[in-house]
Order: structure tokens, then C-alpha cells, then sequence
């Protein structure tokens, strides 16, 4: 007895009941505070940030905890919000070369103006689970310095004094930076717009790329310049205003790609530029955004594109992983209709499949009673 | 804690609905031809319906009453979400009715109920482009459609013939609309095209994920390709519907234990209880059984 499946409206207000009452989880446990969130778990707010192109740590918080700790789905919340943000204006270029620096360092010198600092980093500590933290002990304050006056170059700009880097990258006096969240993607794209789609890419997609670059898929012998994380000023224009307004600072982490280059018909022999910024505090996906933007600038360069990291519409169309985990998780979406014209075709070949096989089988029993 | 902006009707911005508007109404000019928009992230996720969502969106208005449908039904759970929320940010009248519906948005079936001139189907659509499992790169085919150059097409849709003995494409069925675009109709099944042709009704087609919009107006020739000698023609099922025993409509293959047991009911559930309600009775409809209280929302 076939009995019609109604109810898809209180099954979802069910499900969605469980779903907030598992988020919560056992209730004598004290629930997370958004402030614990944004101080303890900083690095992943820092991703949701960054992924989610929006820079608001309380915001993020909320997403993850909403979330349940999918950073994927966090992201998505965030995203969704900021998409319905009015937009009042676009922020002057940032100046890296007067960050305040909290971790900077280079590969390519030992020392150089404004030294190396390693900051508060995972690089070097060894990775032993640490009993003493889940059993809450108290931890020391660090040691902090005054900070100082001298300024901290940028590596390229070092490099550059010689002439033996690429100057950074032009644009025409009369180009428009382009705003992917405005606008439709096209190829082939302006390095801005790819950079913009570099920066709220997936961070295991491009640490994938990257990592495949540094295997053979395109190699392009990158050296870590300069890896620099601290708090830059934002400005705004205006326009009733004869001066940039100040509206606060940011936290980024930027990394400056170094890369040997043998000089091709386009270029002269010299250090190239990969170019990495995000939000926030993320080595990795800087580095690996880094790597990515070098390896996708080849026909700019004119190198031959051999590999998928030089793909720029392989790399650009499935950064984004809002779009990827909506993709194929609509696949759990019911196909029946579609399923149904398969079955049937399906059906039809088998039978047609089967009526051709069958006479030869007839065939071949006869042969061999004879 | 920051304001949460309350939103605006039909959740987009008016900034927003303009664009994409805009973005229609090039799409109707153009029939066929898939107009690239700056698709906005949705509440829902992309491949959820967040294309047909965004057009809906920039075209419904206050008086609007809008059916949504998913596989054809009214009840299924992304169907019920989809118009939850229009019901939520438009406050807009719901209704399951084809008939009395100004805005049908669907995914994967056109309704069996002849669509009328001032009703607008909005369909959701996952990959436009008809050409992409053939060249997966748009830089390629846009220059394929500038051309007009569908070769391609055809050679895969005679490799099917030379190797399956016919064009083994059931759904996503490639049309020609009004001479000149090749159109993907959207995973419907190749059983809807025929509908398509010279509908009455306004044809939106809404892509998010792939930011594409294209159109087919009203009373627009559209026409699924094929060879003389091998015609195109759509599935056909052997028994009616076994609630309403409808002929000549799309069927859903139930399954009933575990033994082999199945039915065919109609995939437009709309359509199914309406033949039901006028007296039309299949040989497994409840109505030849003792239980119609059977048919009360099931868990």
C-alpha cells in the first residue's frame, strides 16, 4: 500500500530542531562565549575572515560556533551576510612597508633592516599533545619589546634596488580595480581580479596546487622573500574630504614569492614575483596563494602551460569552495525525474542487449551438441 | 554585537534585482543566449536553486502567487524550503495550484498543466551550457555560440546513434531556440521539451553557481535537435499513473517492498491530486482500498 510521502515541511523544522539541539550538546557543559572563541580559536576565525571576505572576528565567531566547527559552512554564513552589505566605498590600496610587524621573516637573507622576528609561530616547537593544557594550567605571560621606530623594508624592495626582481606588477594609469563579489568572472582575467579570487580561495585547494608546483607540475623555484604578519591602517577617500580618512587597522599575513626565472622571449633573465594576502594570521594559505599567482602569471611570462596550477580557469573556477561544497553536496538534492529516464533507457538497451545475445547463445549450444 | 541588517523584499537589494534584471531583459532580447550576471552568494548553498532563487527574486512582486516545485512536486524538502523563504522575505501568496500561479519556479520538470500567456517559469539550472561536457572551457564555447559552430553537438549526438543504436541523452536534452542559440533546458527530462515550444508563458533561466541567466519568451520556437531519420521523440511508459491513471504524462517509479514490488504515480503531484479530486482513480489509488486515511502526512 503506497502511502503518499507528505510532511517535507515539518520534517525540515524537525530536523532543524535536532540540529540546534546537537550544536549545543550536553547541557551541563558551559556553553561557548563568541570572546573565547575569537581568543582561543583565532586562527580559525582568521580562515573564516579570509575565505569569507568579510573582516569581522565577532561575526566569524558566531559562524563557527553556529556552524559547529564546519569551517566550510562558516565561511558560507559569512558570505551570505556580506553579500547583503551595502557598499559605500573601496579602501585605498594598503601599505604593507608600514605594517606593524608582529612575525617577519625571510629566507633568502640571514639578516636584514629590521632583522627577523619569529612571532607567535608553530614553526619550531615540537608537535608533542600537551597534557598540561587540557588539564588548564595557567600560562605564562610572554616576553614582549617596545617596538621600534626603524623601519622594516620589504624584501622585494631590497632585490629591487639591484634591479634583479621584476618591478611589481602595472596597471594602466586608467584601470579600475575589479570586484569580484560585482561582478561576473571572465577569462581570461586581470592579475587583481585573479588575486581577489586567489585570496578567498579554498586554503587546501591552493595548498594542494601549490605543493603540486613544488612536486614538478610546474615548478617554479620559489623562495620564501619575506613572510610578514601585523596590523595595517585602512583609509578611505571622501569625497568631500581633501584627505584619506583612517578607519582602523586590519590584521594580514603577506608573503612575497621570490622565483628564479632563465628569462624567455617576453622577459629578461631575473627574479619573478608570487604574491600571496589574506586576512588574518595564515602563513600557509598566503604562502600557497603565493605559489599559485606565480605559477598562473606563466603566459603572462611566457612559459609553456603545462600543469593544472597554471590553469587559470581550471585553478579560478573551483577556488571557491562556497561554490564546491554546493555543487556536490546538491547532489543529495532528489533526482528521481532524471533517475527515472535512465532507468527506462537503461531498461530498453538491456532489453535490445539481450535479445541480440540471445540468438548467438542458441547458436553456440547447438554447435556444440553437434 | 553588530546590527544584523533586517532585509530587504525578496531579500536582494534593489541595486541588486536592477543588475539582474537587467541581465533578464538582455536575455529575452536575446533568446537562447546566456547572459553573465554577478550572482549573488544566497541563504541557500550553490546547486540548491540559488540562480532560480536570485531571478524569482528580482522579478516577484507583492501580488505575485508563486508555486514552487521540485521533480514536479510541491512537497519536496528543497520545494518547501524555497518557498518558505519567499514566503518569509516577500510575504508573497503560495500556492500549489499550476493554474493560478503568476510564478512557477521548478527544478527539473515543467508542469503537466498547460502553462498560459502572463505566467513566468523560472527554472533552476546547474551548468547552462549546453556544450560543457563536450569542452570544458567557457573561453571555448562562447566563441562556439558567437559562431554558431555546433558541430560538436552533432557529431556526439550521432556517435550515441552509431553506438547505442540511438541518442542516449534523456534528460538536459540540447534545444535549438528560435533558429540560432543551442540551449541546455535544464536537467528536465527530454519529456518536457516539447512544452517548451512556443509556450505562452515567459521562460527564465536562472544559473548562480555558473552566473548565468538566459531566456526564452513567450511563443519562441524551440526545437530539440535531432536527424531526419532518427526523429527526436520523448519517453513513453507502458501503464498510467497508478493514483489518478493519467496517460501521457511523466511517471515516478515507486518502490514498494523489497521484492521487486513498484508503481508508476505522476511526478506532478499537483496534477495527480487534481485528477484525484475530479474522480479519476488508478488501480492502486487508496480509493479502491479500505485506508484512504492512509493518505494523512506519513512519520
Amino acid at each position: 500500500m503506497y502511502v503518499a510521502v507528505k510532511g517535507g515541511e515539518a520534517a525540515i523544522a524537525n530536523a532543524h530542531s535536532l540540529l540546534a539541539d546537537r550544536r549545543r550538546g550536553d547541557r551541563s557543559v558551559p556553553a561557548l562565549r563568541l570572546d573565547q572563541i575569537v581568543e582561543q580559536l583565532a586562527l580559525g576565525v582568521d580562515r573564516v575572515m579570509s575565505e569569507g571576505s568579510l573582516y569581522d572576528r565577532e561575526l566569524a565567531a558566531l559562524a563557527i560556533v553556529q556552524s559547529r566547527g564546519d569551517l566550510i559552512e562558516a565561511i558560507f554564513l559569512v558570505r551570505a551576510y556580506r553579500t547583503t552589505l551595502p557598499r559605500f566605498g573601496y579602501s585605498k590600496p594598503i601599505d604593507t612597508g608600514t605594517m606593524l610587524v608582529e612575525r617577519r621573516v625571510s629566507a633568502t637573507y640571514k639578516d636584514l633592516p629590521g632583522g627577523q622576528l619569529l612571532g607567535p609561530t608553530f614553526d619550531y616547537t615540537h608537535r608533542l599533545l600537551d597534557p598540561e593544557l587540557a588539564a588548564g594550567a595557567d600560562v605564562a605571560q610572554p616576553l614582549l619589546r617596545e617596538t621600534e621606530a626603524q623601519a622594516m623594508p620589504r624584501v622585494s624592495a631590497i632585490l629591487a634596488r639591484e634591479g634583479l626582481i621584476e618591478p611589481d606588477g602595472e596597471m594602466p594609469q586608467d584601470h579600475v580595480p575589479g570586484d569580484i563579489t560585482r561582478e561576473p568572472l571572465e577569462f581570461p582575467m586581470a592579475r587583481d581580479i585573479r588575486l581577489q579570487a586567489l585570496s578567498r580561495g579554498d586554503e587546501g585547494f591552493l595548498l594542494a596546487l601549490g605543493y603540486s608546483t613544488q612536486r614538478g607540475y610546474a615548478r617554479n623555484h620559489p623562495f620564501v622573500g619575506e613572510i610578514r604578519i601585523g596590523e595595517v591602517e585602512l583609509e578611505l577617500d571622501v569625497p568631500e574630504l581633501p584627505f584619506a580618512v583612517p578607519l582602523g587597522t586590519v590584521r594580514v599575513t603577506e608573503c612575497q614569492m621570490v622565483n628564479q626565472f632563465k628569462g624567455s622571449a617576453k622577459a629578461p633573465p631575473q627574479f619573478t614575483r608570487g604574491y600571496g594576502l589574506v586576512f588574518g594570521q595564515s602563513e600557509r594559505k598566503a604562502m600557497a596563494m603565493a605559489l599559485c599567482d606565480r605559477a598562473l602569471r606563466a603566459k603572462e611570462l611566457g612559459e609553456d602551460v603545462v600543469a593544472a596550477a597554471q590553469d587559470e580557469e581550471f585553478v579560478i573556477s573551483h577556488s571557491d569552495n562556497v561554490q564546491a561544497t554546493g555543487f556536490v553536496e546538491h547532489l543529495k538534492l532528489p533526482h528521481y525525474v532524471d533517475f527515472q529516464a535512465e532507468l527506462d533507457l537503461v531498461r530498453r538497451m538491456r532489453a535490445e542487449h539481450d535479445a541480440h545475445q540471445n540468438p548467438v547463445k542458441v547458436e553456440e549450444k547447438r554447435e556444440a551438441a553437434e | 554585537m553588530t546590527d544584523i541588517a533586517t532585509y530587504n523584499f525578496a531579500y536582494l537589494d534593489e541595486q541588486t534585482k536592477r543588475m539582474i534584471r537587467r541581465a533578464i531583459l538582455k536575455g529575452i532580447a536575446i533568446p537562447g543566449y546566456q547572459v553573465p550576471f554577478a550572482s549573488r552568494e544566497m541563504p541557500m548553498p550553490y546547486g540548491w536553486g540559488t540562480g532560480g532563487v536570485q531571478v524569482t527574486a528580482s522579478i516577484i512582486g507583492p501580488d505575485d502567487v508563486l508555486k514552487v516545485i521540485d521533480q514536479g512536486a510541491d512537497d519536496t524538502t528543497n520545494a518547501v524550503s524555497i518557498r518558505a523563504f519567499f514566503k518569509k522575505v516577500a510575504n508573497v501568496a503560495v500556492t500549489t495550484d499550476t493554474a493560478s500561479a503568476t510564478i512557477i519556479q521548478t527544478r527539473h520538470r515543467i508542469p503537466e498543466h498547460p502553462l498560459t500567456a502572463g505566467q513566468v517559469l523560472v527554472y533552476q539550472v546547474p551548468i547552462p551550457e549546453p556544450l560543457r561536457f563536450l569542452e570544458p572551457r567557457e573561453t571555448e564555447t562562447r566563441k562556439m555560440h558567437a559562431l554558431e559552430e555546433y558541430g560538436l553537438m552533432h557529431v556526439k549526438l550521432y556517435e550515441d546513434i552509431a553506438k547505442h543504436g540511438r541518442i542516449a541523452t534523456t534528460y538536459a536534452y540540447p534545444v535549438k531556440v528560435e533558429g540560432r542559440y543551442v540551449m541546455d533546458p535544464s536537467p528536465t527530462p527530454k519529456f518536457d521539451n516539447p512544452k517548451m515550444h512556443r509556450s505562452p508563458a515567459l521562460q527564465l533561466f536562472g544559473a548562480g553557481r555558473e552566473k548565468r541567466i538566459y531566456a526564452v519568451p513567450p511563443f519562441t520556437e524551440v526545437v530539440s535537435l535531432d536527424f531526419e531519420d532518427h526523429p527526436f521523440e520523448v519517453q513513453t511508459f507502458d501503464q498510467p499513473c497508478a493514483l489518478c491513471a493519467a496517460e501521457n504524462v511523466y511517471l515516478d517509479e515507486v518502490i514498494l517492498d523489497d521484492h521487486g514490488g513498484h508503481m508508476f504515480v505522476c511526478s506532478d503531484t499537483d496534477h495527480c491530486e487534481k485528477r484525484r479530486a475530479d474522480g479519476h482513480h488508478g488501480h492502486l489509488a487508496p480509493e479502491n482500498h479500505l485506508a484512504s486515511e492512509k493518505m494523512e502526512p506519513a512519520q
